[in-house]
């Protein structure tokens, strides 16, 4: 019970895009394609939860127990460093029709707030093996339902009649705000 | 004084380049937090294009990227090290925002296409600059969203274990009704979207 409460608070209130502002670079970036929309977001599920799994057993049973938890930051970036280095060759093997369309955005997930974040997150909650794994899936899937959403409503956007200098990224950020509104507690 | 007027201007790494957004959207809820996060991101930046332009020479094409995220990652830890033993409660304030630091496409975006062509002085000119920018720019945000958002301007509170003393003003009458939508985090992308579209109109007004 515990765990479903879980996954839907990170999947939808506390939204890690919407309300945690993690992922935001990818999230503008890609999203004007609703198809590299979907793939980034596949790419980014994929990179955090196994590399959420890698880092929780790190984390305890080398970090904790040497007494080197200032290290983090460190070990983590590496590890999804690692991750996706590993993702963008077996995309690029096996699908080079997508490879192309996400571009210079496959190896930015190593800078993407998102993954880091949600590691990081991970160990200030003190989340259990469990708990971790639920978090991670949730909060990608919430990140992947967004980026699509928006992607969609950005093609939508680029075809109406916006003022000039409101073109693109400000309209973007509006329609972001209205988006936020809905998934939070407010309504 | 060219480059950095770039930094601050032409290039501004928030309204124009739309990097480094996350800790942009987060933490500037205080006007204090912003000023904070402007010297940390600035000094990993001055640190990290300074380091990466005196090796250039040395870094193979292929792990280019991977080096440059282990130098940042490894001035990250150092500032969050001292962060935390001088200044515990602005370290419990920025919470994962501060590790995250590492990944702020800034300093990643600079070390690539800056300091790894450039010579040392221009590179260290650039993170000043670019620095300076994304300063500015976060505490405008801050300003605007604590002003209008908690009727308040906070100057020291977080950090006032290390100065001595608190500095928190009132701006508007007590009548006011602050705006407390503004603090939430849907307020803070509506902000950033109308800021960027006067920033964008004042800018090309002036280019043409």
């Amino acid at each position: 019970m515990n765990l479903i409460h879980l996954f839907l608070v990170s999947f939808l209130t506390e939204n890690i895009v919407l309300t945690k502002f993690l992922g935001i670079c990818p999230f503008v970036g890609t999203s004007s394609k609703e198809k590299s929309a979907a793939g980034m977001g596949g790419a980014v599920t994929f990179v955090v939860t196994i590399s959420g799994i890698l880092t929780y057993l790190l984390y305890h049973y080398v970090l904790v127990p040497t007494d080197t938890v200032y290290l983090k930051t460190l070990l983590f970036v590496l590890v999804v460093a690692c991750m996706v280095q590993i993702i963008e060759m077996v995309i690029k093997k096996w699908n080079p029709k997508l490879y192309q369309n996400l571009g210079i955005y496959l190896p930015l997930i190593t800078t993407n707030c998102a993954v880091l974040g949600i590691l990081l997150l991970n160990i200030t909650n003190q989340y259990s093996f469990l708990e971790m794994l639920t978090y991670c899936i949730g909060s990608s899937l919430g990140f992947t339902a967004v980026i699509y959403t928006f992607a969609t409503i950005r093609e939508q956007l680029e075809k109406r009649d916006v003022p000039e200098y409101w073109k693109g990224y400000p309209i973007a950020f509006i329609t972001v705000a209205i988006m936020s509104l809905l998934f939070s507690r407010y309504l | 004084m060219k480059i950095i007027k770039n930094g601050i201007f032409y290039e501004n790494p928030v309204f124009v380049l739309l990097l480094g957004l996350c800790s942009t959207l987060a933490i500037t809820t205080k006007f204090e937090n912003a000023y904070l996060m402007g010297i940390c991101v600035t000094f990993v930046l001055i640190g990290s294009n300074v380091i990466i332009s005196l090796i250039r020479r040395w870094i193979p094409d292929n792990v280019k990227t991977p080096v440059f995220i282990l130098i940042i990652a490894t001035l990250v830890t150092i500032i969050e090290l001292i962060v935390k033993n001088y200044a515990n409660d602005v370290y419990e304030v920025f919470g994962i925002y501060l590790p995250l630091i590492v990944v702020n496409c800034i300093i990643l975006g600079r070390a690539i296409v800056v300091a790894s062509k450039q010579n040392v002085g221009y590179s260290a000119l650039d993170g000043l600059g670019i620095g300076l920018g994304y300063t500015l720019a976060i505490m405008l945000i801050a300003l605007i969203r604590e002003v209008f958002g908690s009727n308040t301007i906070t100057l020291m509170d977080s950090i006032s274990s290390l100065t001595g003393y608190r500095a928190i003003y009132h701006v508007f009458p007590e009548n006011f009704i602050p705006i407390s939508f503004l603090v939430s985090p849907a307020g803070a992308f509506l902000t950033l979207g109308i800021l960027m579209g006067v920033f964008n109109s004042i800018r090309k007004r002036r280019t043409t």
